[in-house]
Formats: structure tokens, sequence, C-alpha cells
């Protein structure tokens, strides 16, 4: 690994005007040190990377640059001035503009009226004249080479457009940096093509842009330069074309991973789950699929392959139109998502914190939901010590960090979030266990616990489809992989002989 | 031309109105008294205090807040000022002056609280509507007032439009300058269609709170002052219990219950079309009682047809996402 010392190092031997520099960045809250001596140089028109795990300091350290936070320590250096902090409003007038992951648009109101929303707070006795405010918002748009429509309410367009919307509304207040907080969380490969074009058409206005992500594959494309924020400190300052992802995992977490193949499937060959021809119009058409007891199967596709549809009819959700479903050799009807938990099936969302869980409710009270007609004792009331001792059974298994199973799930990580969602079907006894996109949110560190409870459960005996868009997830994670495109599963592959670069052709075909 | 109609269709005002035009074709079909000026006339001066306040009710629905306590902040601007015309005298100045002043402080209370508390608007104004109105009752053991000078009882018109009228038209204006011509205004609409985003884009949220409340106040009071002028008296508890059909009005005219959607023409329409449909059954001889069915019904129906759109389009949105 790179020495912060060598780093440094290439920040000066690469000539081009800082914009922003933070120097010895110090900040804590209450007893906990959030970022230690950390030092962060924006160059004029550059598009840098700040990376790093959830809690590494990411957050403060643009919090810091948007005025919310003073630093306890350091100095902000913009344009060779020294500041010891920035307020909001100075912030904003040096031309530092943070796209939040909410974007933070008014979806009530009209495109135009978003892009130039600021002038009705800084000219806010002139009457509006909603003719020139559309023509300044054109003309915003048409520096970036964007055309929307702007009398269209921002609602209702979809979030690929919103983003460009944001971004308009960061130019329309003169940004000389743009910071996009995970900016390509929710969009499609072709939407975040777009995306970056736009991001080239910035820097060629000399506008820098900051990514604030985990998952940087795409956006390292684009970026000249990579920090990496581990634990509060600054790792280092890396060119970007000298990282890949393996290697930023690595100064990401401080730990070296081995990407293995799972070892060939082993176990009992009587298929539990047995799919013939299964459509439904407009979604998917002719899958034929056998999963065994203790395998993991890969799904993979791109958004809108159908694969997410094909998960929601396995789990009687989305009920199909033509074909069968056998379990352990029987036909079965799934028509509602309590008959596929009655036939052993469960299903752990993509959207795991909207769906999965009831954020405000305790952890125990999330991993029982759905198994409290097990739990009933006298008068068909639940019986508190049963409760306790299935709850505590599933924390102790699954290794969930926290306190008392009795804290709101809200107060745990991503990742033992993610614990408590595989704890709630894990109590229903699964045969079989649909995981949609398990990972999408979760940072590299907590990635890696939740293949190791993949693993668990395969071990257990119960029989896996793992769904998910990241191929490298789908090769290491599988015993075997099925490729699904245009609602039809097009391909089938043993991991041990695909490379990932195959993979990624098929699927995109 | 097809493609603009069902544009047009999809607009709520539009719908509504066209709905208002079929009932009062309906009605001036079966009753010959409908279609009459004198009719129509009183239905809009009927109206016009409801018209007011819903002015006042649309600013705060636009904010993303709701005011239960206007009806009451009314009547209490309403014995106020009576108080001083009857002990002091004075004129239409000093009584919408005064009325206005009053109403807008009551209003801005409810701000203060809500701001300051971080409390739901709902239950904040239902709070200080039990309180001012139990102030008023306890002040005056519920007695009315009946000696009103003359000259603010005495019937006045301006090219034979009555005052009510007058003064509502001017409300609705001036409202519908507020929020579609004012960089408040508009600022009021972002603060009702996302709150987090307003704060970041640096709205002064306390200062829009007061304008909106305060508004509401404020138009209340006015209101106040027009239904004590029609009504030639002040009762403390003649206003009270109007609160939930001007919200329909609003609401019926297509403001959105969670803020940032609403415009004036709509709440106008919302009100003609409760107007009509009152004034229309009325002629027809139709009982009061089922009166209130036929409304609780059309609200039901409209607020039902909205959501069910919204969650269409939404459905719409999802797929052109895929």
């Amino acid at each position: 690994m790179m020495g912060p010392s060598e780093a440094a190092e290439q920040d000066r031997s690469e000539a081009a005007p800082a914009f922003i520099e933070l120097l010895g960045i110090s900040k804590h809250f209450g007893g906990v040190r959030a970022l230690t001596n950390v030092d962060f140089t924006i160059r004029s028109g550059e598009v840098h990377c700040l990376a790093g795990e959830n809690g590494c300091g990411k957050s403060t350290l643009i919090k810091i640059l948007a005025g919310v936070h003073a630093p306890d320590n350091g100095q902000i250096v913009i344009d060779g001035h020294a500041h010891t902090h920035l307020s909001p409003a100075a912030s904003q007038r040096a031309g530092i503009q943070i796209i939040y992951q909410d974007l933070s648009l008014f979806p009530n109101l009209s495109v135009g009226e978003n892009i130039m929303f600021r002038h009705h707070v800084e000219k806010s006795v002139r009457p509006v004249n909603e003719r020139k405010m559309m023509i300044h918002a054109r003309d915003v748009m048409s520096r970036l080479g964007i055309e929307l429509p702007t009398a269209e309410t921002v609602g209702r367009l979809p979030i690929a457009d919103r983003q460009l919307v944001a971004i308009c509304r960061a130019l329309a207040a003169e940004a000389r940096l743009v910071v996009m907080d995970e900016p390509t969380a929710s969009l499609t490969h072709h939407e975040i093509d777009a995306l970056l074009e736009t991001v080239g058409v910035l820097k060629s206005h000399g506008i820098a842009t900051v990514f604030v992500s985990h998952k940087l594959e795409e956006v390292m494309r684009i970026a000249e330069r990579v920090t990496v924020l581990r634990d509060g400190q600054r790792v280092g300052t890396y060119p970007a074309s000298e990282i890949d992802r393996h290697r930023l995992s690595e100064l990401m977490t401080g730990h070296k991973y081995t990407a293995a193949l799972k070892p060939a499937f082993a176990g009992d060959a009587n298929p539990i789950l047995e799919v013939h021809g299964l459509s439904r119009r407009g979604q998917y058409e002719g899958v034929d699929l056998v999963v065994r007891p203790g395998e993991i199967l890969g799904i993979t596709g791109r958004l809108g392959s159908g694969r997410t549809e094909l998960a929601l009819t396995l789990f009687g959700m989305n009920p199909p139109d033509a074909g069968e479903i056998r379990i352990r050799g029987k036909r079965v009807r799934l028509r509602t998502n309590r008959e596929a938990v009655r036939a052993g099936i469960g299903y752990v969302s993509e959207d795991r914190l909207s769906l999965g869980l009831v954020m405000p409710q305790s952890i125990a009270d999330n991993i029982v939901v759905s198994v409290l007609n097990k739990l009933t004792g006298v008068l068909g009331l639940i019986d508190g010590g049963r409760r306790s001792e299935l709850v505590d059974r599933w924390i102790g298994e699954l290794h969930v960090r926290t306190k008392s199973a009795e804290r709101p799930v809200r107060e745990l990580s991503g990742g033992n979030q993610q614990r408590v969602v595989l704890a709630k079907w894990l109590a229903t006894a699964p045969a079989i266990l649909i995981l949609d996109s398990p990972t999408v949110g979760v940072d590299v560190g907590a990635k890696e616990g939740i293949y190791q409870i993949v693993d668990t459960l395969a071990a257990r005996g119960i029989a896996i489809i793992l769904i998910s868009d990241e191929v490298e997830e789908v090769l290491h994670q599988s015993h075997r992989i099925l490729v699904m495109l245009g609602g039809r599963i097009t391909a089938s592959f043993d991991p041990a002989k695909v490379s990932e670069k195959e993979l990624r052709e098929v699927i995109s075909a | 031309m097809l493609s603009q109609l069902r544009a047009a269709w999809r607009r709520h005002d539009v719908q509504i109105g066209s709905i208002v035009v079929i009932m009062a074709a309906f009605f001036s079909a079966l009753s010959p008294a409908f279609l009459t000026l004198s009719n129509l006339g009183d239905l809009l001066e009927n109206y016009s205090v409801m018209a007011i306040m819903a002015a006042g009710l649309l600013v705060v629905l636009i904010s993303g807040g709701i005011d239960i306590s206007f009806e009451a902040i009314a009547a209490v601007s309403q014995f106020f000022v009576a108080i001083i015309l009857v002990k002091f005298g004075g004129n239409w100045f000093t009584a919408f002056g005064l009325a206005g002043l009053f109403g807008a402080l009551l209003g801005i209370v409810n701000a203060l609280l809500i701001y300051y508390l971080g409390a739901i608007s709902v239950i904040v104004t239902i709070s200080t509507m039990t309180f001012y109105f139990s102030i008023l009752m306890f002040m005056t053991q519920g007695r009315s007032i009946y000696d009103l000078p003359s000259w603010f009882t005495s019937d006045m018109s301006w090219l034979s439009i009555p005052f009510p009228v007058m003064v509502a038209a001017v409300a609705l204006l001036v409202t519908l300058v507020l929020l579609s011509r004012s960089p408040v205004g508009r600022q009021i609409y972002g603060l009702g269609g996302n709150p987090e985003a307003a704060k970041r884009m640096g709205c002064n949220i306390l200062g829009l709170q007061c304008l909106a409340y305060g508004y509401s106040g404020f138009m209340a009071a006015i209101g106040g002052i027009v239904q004590a002028h029609r009504v030639e008296e002040v009762v403390p508890y003649a206003l009270i219990g109007r609160e939930l059909d001007v919200l329909a009005a609003v609401v019926l005219g297509g403001a959105s219950l969670s803020g940032g959607i609403g415009t004036v023409s709509g709440t106008v329409l919302g009100i003609l079309l409760l107007a009509v449909l009152q004034n229309g059954l009325t002629l027809l001889g139709v009982s009061s009682y089922a009166f209130g069915v036929v409304t609780g019904a059309v609200i039901l129906v409209s607020v039902t047809a909205t959501a069910y759109a919204s969650k269409r389009q939404q459905r719409r949105g999802v797929r052109d996402a895929v």
C-alpha cells in the first residue's frame, strides 16, 4: 500500500491550480473522532473521487466544505485565501454546490423553476417573471447540452433527469465545484453514461466535480484522482489510473481480499425448486430453472431484464400467465406471498430499507414479524419466552451487533440491518431463499459479512437464488449463473468456466 | 387538438369546472329559479366569507401545513373589533386594519409554536383553536353584540356588486398575486413540496411559516368582519364548526393536504362547486340533512378520484423508469 507521504508527493508533482485545499482538518463529535488531520485538495476543473466505507468521515468532510460543520482544527484555503471554517452562505459564495443523494429538488415545481429557485430566495422582492425564468433555465441547460421540458413538473421526471435538473441548478448558482453524493446509486448503466457525459461538460467549463461514493466502478472511468478515507484519516490520494476495484477495496477496508470462486456444488442432486416454461406477458418468457438444496444459483441481468419480476413471481406476488413451479417435485401455485412463505420460500428485497424492515420498530419485533403465529401460547397471545429465545438465537448466529434486541432497527448500520432482514426470513425456516440485490448500498466490509451469511445459509441446506447486477458478485458467490436478457434466460454458466469479461458481454449483448 | 383536449382534461381545475357547469345546467333545468340574476348574486354573497377564509387556508395548505384554528381566530378578532367599534367608533379602515392585525398576530402564534416546538400543525392549530375560542367564551360568557354602528351594518354595493363579494374578489386577487408572482409565494410552494430542500436552498423557514399562518389568520379575521357586517351582529359561536367546510372546498379545488400543490382558481371552483350544490338542492326543496350527505359524497368521490389518478400516474412513472 502507498503511504500518505508518497501520495502527497504525487499531489505536488502534477501542476494544476488548486481551487480548494483542506489542510489538517480534524473534527470530533462528542467523544467520537470523525476526522483526524485530513488533507484534501481539489483542483479547478478536475474530477475527483472521495471514497471510503460508511462512517469513514466522507460525509463529515463534505459537510465541512458545505459550511454545515466547522472543523476543530485545520484550514480551508480557497483560491489562496485561508479560512478557519465556512458558513453555508460563504461556501455557496465560493461556488461550492452539494448535490445530496436525495437531490433536494421540489417535486411539485417545474424544471425551470427548480433550476432558478435560488432567484426566489436571493431576490425576494422582485416579482416573478415566469417567461424570463424559463429562458434563463433553458440557457443553463444549453450550457450543459441538456434538453428537458422546462414546464414539466419535476416529480414526473425519471430519476436520471431529476439528477440533471439538480446539476443545472448547481450550475445556475455559478458553481465552481459540484459535489455529488452517491450519484449513481439509483441509475441504470445507460443513465450513468449520460451523467458522466454531463460531468465532462462541467469539466470543460472549468468546474470541478467530487464524487462521493462507495460504488466507484463507473465513476472511475472519468475520475482523475481518488482520495481514500478510512476511520477518519486520509489513506492517500492516487491517480485514478493506478487504482482498480480490488486495490480500492483494499485501501478502503485495510484488508486484502482474495477473490476465490466457490468450489463446485457437491450437495443433494435432487432439485428442491423446478420451474418450467414460466411466462408473464411483458415481463419474462419461457423461464426454466432448477435449484438444489444448499446450492446458490446466481441470476444476473440488467435492470428491466425481468429478474426482479421473476423473483416476485417465485414469491407469489406476481402470478405467472403460463408455466409451472414445482417444489420437491410437487406442483404448487403461488398466488400470494403468504402461500409462498407457507411453501417454504423466503424473499429479501432489493429495497431493504423500505420494504424489508420496519425501521422504528425493535430488532426483535422485526425478526419475529413473519412467524408471530408460531409463537402463540395461551389464548393465542404471544409467548414472550419463545419470542426472546428465537430472537436471541438469530442475533447470536448472525452476529447482529447491538446492545439490546429491543433497540430500533433504524439505529443499526446497513450491514447489521441486512442481517436482521436475513434473521427475519430464517426464522420462517425457509427451504428456498431469494436474495434480490442483497448488497446494494452496503459498503465493502459489510458485503463480505453478507457473503459469509449466504454461505452459512447454503451450508445449512437452504437453496439460494441470488439476484444481482454486480457481475463480480454473482461470479464469486454462486455455484451456477443464469443470465437474463429481455425477459429470457439467455445463458447458463459454470463460474469456473467463464471470465468476468465474457459474463459482462453476455449481460449487455 | 385531441391531445390538447386530453391534456386539458387532466388538469384538476378543468375537471372541477366542468362538474360545476354540468351541475349548474342540471339545476337550471330542474328549477327556473336557479339561473336568475338575484339567485346567483345571493349565491356569491353567501359564499364570499368562505372564499375569503379559503384564500388564507390555501396558503397554509400549500406551505405543507394545515390550519384548523382560523374560524376561532375570526371569531376572536370579530369580537375584539366589535367592542372597539362600539366603544370608540371607527370606520371600515380601522375595522379591517385592526381585525387583520389581530388575526395575523394570532396566526403567527401558530407559526411560532409549530416552528419552535417542531409540532405537527394539525395538533397545534386544534389546540390553539380550543384555546382561543374558550378564552372568547369565557370573556363574553357567550353573550352577543347587537349594537353595532349603523355604518358597519348597512348594505353597500358598487356597480350592483355586493360589498362582501368585492372583498372576496380582492382577497382572492391578492392571494393570486402572492402565490404566483411573488418570490416568497414561490418559496412557500417550495417549502410545501420539499421542506428539507427549502432549508438547504437557504429559505427562511420561520419567516415563510409566519407569513403562511399569519396570512391565514389575517384573511380569517377579514372574513369575520365581513360576516359580522352581513348578519349585523357578533355571536361568539357563529363561526365555529365551519372549519371543515372551508377545508373541504379548498381540497375539492385541488389543494394537496401534503403540501406544495394548490391554486387560487381551483379554490374558487371548489367553493363554487359546494355553493351550486347547496343552492340547487335548497331550490329543489331537498332537506338540509340530505345536503350534508350529498356534500360528503361529492368530497369523497373527488378526493378518491384525485388519489387514484396520482397512483396511476406513479405506476406509469415506474414503468417509464424501467
